[in-house]
């Protein structure tokens, strides 16, 4: 195959303005945004999972104290905080970022400058309820921070207070960003892109940035409410006063059910970029796909009190919520099927993403099934709160989530460096990922059914848990080393790997018609699509003839559009020479995210009763929001071409 | 285009005065998304009000008395509805005002012959009004809740005070934020002068103005009118 030289002649063409830390700080590119995000969520997913290494160390065997049991409410509440928010939410948004506009045709998001500020406001988020685990002040409630057990009489000192202003922040961060891709997805894409013509990763990401803007406020008022209980002394969760000790309960999961599709939805979207590509045929029902894939996001919203089947809500309550939940694994049974199908019959081509990928569908249809077993009210209160869930949930966001975003990683690292990642490593890595994973958590459901409970930082010996708990341990072990050679893969790629080609598995969607890394314009050309799959047109005709396609009766909107047949690349030249106008980058996104944190700092300092600095602090990131915002939104997004 | 570079640029959307799937200015389709967000933000803080409605174990009551024993005093229902209709109406009109305001900025290049068209076609009137409007019911708000919390009623009283002053206080913040935002545009109106190009601006605007106004409707009549 045709290499391309290691260093494109439009990278780096005016020396310092796309290299250097000022260039990251300021950037509005969505590729080098979704870069950031990528190493960000790494290293969070380091973080948690090396927190997740402590659980495991600790519940090795039985009476071990490696930890103190306030240190392990620490460990697991971050890892799971961790995982949610700082490592798989990011995660999915480098790919969002990245990807996005070069599925549709784009030459950058809607709002390149508030995509900026997303990315600030999660690094400093993420910052913020991590650092105090050094000083053993981490939040301590789990991370569903169930109140009344967080509020200030039960929860006293500043670990929850890291939480409910750590949470808040992070929903700015994605409400911004769900804001930024709707508008993307719906505005941005090139003429002859029509919906059931978008791949589907993109797909996938416009229903979760709609599960985002649904979802998060809810959390964000039952956050408003925490944070007001306990530093105002409001009621919202005081029984004595007459409060629901249900209410955050309900609203927490209103918001955590359609989180956890937030979860899994853009993992769905990558293996259905993988598989197709990697079986060389169309993906199996691209419509069917499409609407499961709503259905999935719209059920998502009707089945939170399944989390709540033990409280007792009755009868009538837990017979509808038991089958809502039934029926969200159809849905979901479709699309894992449309991926067999879509492998069926294929000349399958096992590079490391697509293993991984057939990872997902393997792993995610045990957590599924799983899932299935505790949609019974019954069974699930045999389940609830035991390792068994723990077993469920991991397979789910780990055989799941994780797995397909490795498959992700593995696929887009060409496109995002320009080289190819180790396919003999990444073997190693799937192959050992996947024994470990199985390792670790799939003894939980034998432990979880044999009555051992989630949280307990340790446990007795002789209750027929020592075994299973081993073995996950040695499983958990073993991750690290599994993980390890991913990490060394990634770094040693990036400088050392094979230089790639523009489109080195062939694939068949406009990202890949572009050269790697692709020039900061993205696309030289507009171009003009006439079918879910242009580059196979190009190339493979006979593997799209059943797609419908559009050779003419384009919009007077789209013909207005400056753009040109679907083509491979070929120009390198600058922006500056094609004479496409860029956005300006600019700081400005990035102290306006420092002012959110340091206004909400001053809320710690209430708490420790430390009024003028509480006052300087608020009144000191007020003034960083309202005059950075201003300097942001009066000046333009593109130098002037007068 | 006007001279003045400030507000023309407003986060316009990268390569925003090219093409656009829908033909729509992003801006407009990111100020829906934000809408949808803030209905679930205050169906939510609408829920809970009514479910702690009557669980308040000490009084002040919004439409109840309450008497000795459970209140140390007796105390009257502490809703006070005829203010609050002149109020709700106060913020009505505002929404009238806004929709003239847009329409002047839109139609700013037509002639206008008589006085009547001339006092319809100034933004800058219309865009005051609005503020005043807006800002009048806020006044109307910092009197309820300071009799409120006169007659005895605070946030940390009971669970009415908690879930009352939570969400008529976000729906307040939410008014003044609106108020600011006109503020801009006023200024901007005094500076160089709004023109149909600038109508986008001031349509979203709108759009939020005549959301926050909806959300009251919807707080008037659950919390105030019906008991």
């Amino acid at each position: 195959m045709a290499t391309v030289a290691a260093s494109p002649s439009y990278a780096g063409t005016e020396s310092g303005e796309h290299t250097g830390l000022w260039s990251w700080l300021t950037t509005v590119d969505h590729k080098r945004i979704g870069v950031l995000y990528l190493y960000t969520s790494l290293f969070f997913f380091l973080f948690g999972g090396l927190e997740a290494v402590i659980i495991r160390a600790q519940l090795m065997g039985p009476n071990r104290t490696l930890v103190s049991a306030e240190m392990f409410n620490q460990l697991f509440t971050m890892h799971g905080t961790t995982m949610v928010f700082l490592a798989i939410m990011p995660l999915s948004a480098a790919f969002f970022n990245f990807l996005i506009p070069l599925q549709i045709g784009a030459r950058d998001v809607a709002f390149p400058r508030l995509n900026a500020f997303s990315y600030w406001v999660y690094l400093f988020g993420g910052l913020f309820i991590t650092l105090p685990i050094f000083f053993n002040a981490a939040p301590d409630g789990g991370w569903f921070g169930y109140a009344p057990l967080t509020t200030r009489q039960f929860s006293p000192g500043l670990h929850i207070d890291f939480w409910v202003l750590g949470i808040q922040i992070l929903g700015i961060s994605s409400l911004a960003a769900a804001f930024n891709f709707i508008t993307t997805i719906i505005n941005m894409r090139a003429p002859g892109m029509n919906l059931m013509r978008m791949p589907m990763f993109t797909w996938m990401s416009f229903v979760v940035q709609f599960l985002v803007v649904l979802a998060f406020p809810v959390i964000t008022i039952a956050l408003f409410f925490l944070q007001f209980d306990r530093f105002f002394g409001t009621n919202f969760y005081e029984i004595g006063a007459g409060g629901d000790p249900l209410l955050w309960q309900h609203l927490f999961w209103i918001f955590g059910h359609p989180e956890v599709y937030i979860l899994i939805l853009p993992a769905f979207g990558l293996v259905s970029e993988v598989l197709p590509t990697n079986s060389k045929k169309p993906l199996f029902g691209y419509p069917v796909m499409v609407y499961s894939g709503i259905l999935i996001g719209f059920l998502g919203f009707g089945v939170w009190a399944h989390h709540m089947f033990s409280v007792g809500m009755g009868p009538i309550a837990d017979t509808v919520f038991g089958l809502t939940t039934l029926l969200i694994g159809i849905p979901t049974g479709v699309k894992i099927f449309n991926w067999i199908f879509t492998m069926w019959g294929g000349s399958i081509r096992f590079t490391t993403a697509m293993k991984f990928a057939i990872g997902l569908v393997a792993l995610f249809t045990i957590g599924g099934i799983s899932g299935v077993s505790h949609a019974s009210p019954p069974a699930d209160l045999q389940q609830t709160d035991t390792y068994y869930i723990v077993a469920h949930f991991h397979y789910v966001l780990f055989g799941g989530s994780i797995m397909g975003i490795f498959a992700g990683i593995y696929h887009y690292f060409p496109k995002m460096f320009g080289r190819m990642m180790s396919e003999k490593l990444g073997t190693w890595h799937f192959w050992l990922n996947f024994i470990a994973m199985n390792l670790t958590f799939f003894p939980m459901h034998f432990s979880g059914l044999l009555g051992m409970p989630r949280r307990i930082y340790t446990y007795d010996a002789g209750q027929g848990w020592d075994t299973f708990n081993l073995i996950s341990s040695i499983g958990a072990f073993m991750l690290v080393f599994s993980t390890a050679i991913f990490v060394w893969n990634f770094f040693r790629s990036k400088t050392h790997g094979a230089p790639a080609p523009d489109n080195p598995w062939d694939a068949a969607t406009l990202e890949w018609s572009i050269p790697s890394p692709p020039p900061e314009y993205n696309f030289a050309e507009i171009p003009l699509v006439e079918s879910r799959y242009p580059l196979w047109d190009l190339t493979h005709p006979e593997r799209t003839s059943e797609i419908p396609h559009t050779h003419a009766g384009w919009s007077d909107q789209e013909k207005a559009a400056d753009a040109k047949p679907v083509h491979i690349e070929r120009d390198r030249r600058s922006a500056k020479e094609l004479g496409i106008p860029m956005p300006t980058p600019t700081i400005k996104p990035l102290f306006v995210a420092a002012g959110i944190i340091v206004m909400l700092s001053g809320l710690i300092f209430i708490h420790k009763d430390d009024k003028t600095v509480a006052a300087a602090l608020i009144a000191l990131g007020a003034t960083m929001i309202v005059g950075f915002l201003y300097a942001w939104v009066t000046s333009p997004l593109e130098p002037d071409h007068h | 285009m006007s001279a003045s570079p400030a507000l023309d640029h407003i986060e316009a959307g990268a390569h925003g005065h090219h093409y656009t799937t829908t033909g729509l200015d992003s801006r407009k389709i990111a100020v829906w998304a934000f809408i949808g967000s803030e209905c679930m933000l205050f169906a939510s803080l609408i829920s809970t009000y009514l479910i702690y409605k009557g669980r308040s174990v000490v009084g002040p009551f919004p439409h109840e008395a309450c008497n000795p024993p459970v209140c140390a005093t007796a105390l009257k229902p502490i809703l006070n509805i005829p203010v609050t209709s002149a109020s709700t109406f106060v913020l009505l009109m505002s929404s009238l005002a806004m929709v003239l305001a847009l329409a002047a900025v839109e139609n700013r290049n037509l002639p206008k012959p008589t006085l009547g068209d001339r006092i319809l076609g100034s933004s800058k009137l219309w865009l005051w009004m609005t503020c005043i409007l807006g800002a009048t019911f806020l006044g109307f708000q910092s009197y309820e809740f300071t009799s409120f919390v006169h007659e005895g009623l605070s946030i940390r009283t009971n669970l009415f005070g908690s879930s009352f002053f939570t969400l008529t206080g976000f729906h307040g913040a939410h008014v003044t934020v609106g108020v600011i935002w006109l503020g801009t545009l006023l200024a901007i109106d005094y500076k160089r002068g709004l023109e149909p190009g600038d109508a986008i601006n001031v349509d979203i605007a709108a759009l939020y103005w005549h959301f926050v106004d909806v959300v009251w409707i919807a707080i008037f009549t659950l919390v105030y009118l019906i008991k």
